[in-house]
């Protein structure tokens, strides 16, 4: 049984103050597939995240993680199986130490002791930030911040990794460590961000989402190198295919 | 930081990690012994001062084998004080009996009693979360059978700390920036500035219970290493309980006074 497809059907939700931030999104998301998610603020991103480890709850249609209906039930698999980075490191790293936030989801998911250790030790080894371990998470760069928020979903080896503007924050270079990072990744992953550059460099696939609905899915370059599809959704040709 | 810099919370955990003697005294013995403290000098009638006296030993011996600086310490009480005075503030005013030797106003007396009680009390515990760390004294009032629901309370009401001052600090900063000469001195601002604080932490606590979720958090408590109790840990609490017992049933100042000044054969 694989966890790694993601697939959504009709997905709509309305929050509590009327505002339907969803009005009905399908797609389907292979294993090892990298796909990014882009649309104006507002467009329905991040209530689409929430739906995919069971944090909202579906109102309308049905968000699948592999053969599994996320549902009440099923949202402790859904959590195993996808791992969530957040916009905010510093949301994300509340614990003493590097060491201690990364261990974090391996202890809760009830893993021996040597288990854990080993997992922290490897994913932090992974996003290069072995050395930072006994620091203390609010006294890192933005961009060590972000690989360490990295390191504590790797450490609970998820199948999918869900990504909410990864590059937010970040200098050129922390940002290219990271582009790197992502292409690194066997993961299905699932990629919201307005860094359009980011988007056609780690992505081969792009979902356009506005107003609640997905308006286009398709090849990252193709999408996005259409002007007009660009601008009438609150978007912009990348420059990295304007030079090309 | 700001705000959190200035009442030091971050140097707390950092305090919190290091590897003392104090330290390495297992969570739930310093717990039991600093529960134990606060109930006795809690048990003292209102106008005693001098057999609290003694008490200060527990608060200063944490502090010193445990290599907490003081000021930290301190500063923190000061922080709190206000509290204390709000107590013990209008003792004073209505307890004018003389009381002991020197005549003093019995309200004076016992408002003095007041605030030595609160300088223990929350120095004690002020001293154990610095020699054990928020996150350790958690699991271990945990594993001692403490209702699961108080021990989250008690982590998210620490966590959440940051979370407000962190908010709160840089919406000072805001102000400032928009105002000409430092802060404005006028008092309006302040309210619809306290309200947005309260909203902005509520969307931010949102956000880290959000990511706790996300990665397995079910209201457990876990940390790394659990140590077993160690012969150390039980001679800790012994020795503790037995000194605040004999300085319970006798007045160790007054012992000690009389034994200085030769009353005592």
């Amino acid at each position: 049984m694989s966890h790694h497809i993601v697939e959504v059907r009709d997905l709509a939700y309305a929050y509590s103050d009327g505002t339907e931030a969803l009005k009905g999104v399908s797609f389907r998301i292979g294993h090892g597939e990298a796909v990014a998610l882009v649309g104006a603020n507002g467009a329905g991103k991040s209530t689409l995240l929430m739906h995919l480890n069971g944090y909202l709850p579906t109102a309308r249609g049905e968000v699948r993680i592999g053969d599994t209906t996320v549902t009440r039930e099923t949202v402790a698999l859904a959590r195993r199986a996808v791992g969530m980075v957040f916009q905010d490191p510093d949301d994300q790293l509340f614990m003493p130490t590097v060491a201690e936030d990364v261990a974090f989801g391996p202890l809760n998911a009830g893993l021996p002791e040597d288990q854990v250790e080993r997992r922290v030790a490897s994913a932090l080894e992974r996003v290069g930030m072995a050395h930072v371990r006994e620091r203390p998470p609010y006294r890192l760069s933005a961009g060590e911040k972000r690989a360490v928020a990295i390191a504590t979903v790797l450490a609970m080896e998820p199948d999918i990794l869900v990504m909410d503007e990864p590059s937010a924050n970040l200098d050129p270079r922390a940002r290219r460590r990271l582009i790197n990072l992502l292409l690194s990744f066997e993961h299905t992953r699932i990629i919201a961000t307005h860094d359009l550059d980011l988007a056609v460099e780690v992505c081969p696939r792009v979902i356009v989402l506005d107003g609640g609905r997905a308006v286009a899915d398709g090849p990252t370059r193709e999408l996005l190198n259409d002007e007009a599809l660009m601008l009438a959704h609150g978007l912009e040709r990348p420059h990295i295919l304007r030079q090309m | 930081m700001g705000v959190a810099d200035w009442i030091g919370l971050g140097q707390m955990d950092e305090l919190g990690r290091m590897d003392t003697p104090m330290h390495r005294i297992d969570a739930r013995a310093k717990a039991c012994v600093t529960v134990a403290f606060i109930v006795v000098v809690m048990s003292f009638p209102r106008y005693e001062i001098s057999a609290l006296v003694p008490f200060l030993f527990y608060p200063l011996v944490l502090v010193s084998l445990g290599r907490i600086p003081g000021r930290h310490i301190v500063r923190k009480i000061w922080v709190a004080s206000p509290f204390a005075l709000a107590v013990g503030l209008f003792n004073p005013f209505f307890d004018r009996q003389p009381y002991g030797p020197l005549g003093v106003a019995g309200g004076w007396v016992s408002f003095a009693s007041v605030l030595l009680r609160f300088l223990l009390t929350v120095g004690a515990a002020l001293a154990l979360v610095a020699c054990t760390g928020m996150n350790r004294l958690a699991a271990g009032l945990g594993r001692m059978g403490v209702p699961r629901v108080f021990v989250v309370q008690l982590l998210f009401l620490y966590r959440y700390l940051f979370v407000v001052s962190d908010e709160g600090g840089k919406m000072l900063r805001s102000v400032e920036m928009r105002s000409e000469k430092g802060r404005p001195l006028r008092f309006r601002p302040y309210g619809s500035l306290l309200g947005t604080l309260l909203l902005r932490s509520m969307d931010r606590a949102e956000r880290v219970y959000r990511a706790m979720v996300a990665r397995g958090f079910d209201g457990e408590v876990r940390e790394l290493g659990r140590p077993a109790i160690r012969f150390e840990d039980i001679l800790f609490v012994g020795v503790w309980l037995a000194f605040f017992i004999i300085a319970r049933v006798w007045n160790l100042a007054d012992g000690l006074g009389l034994l200085l000044t030769g009353i005592w054969a």
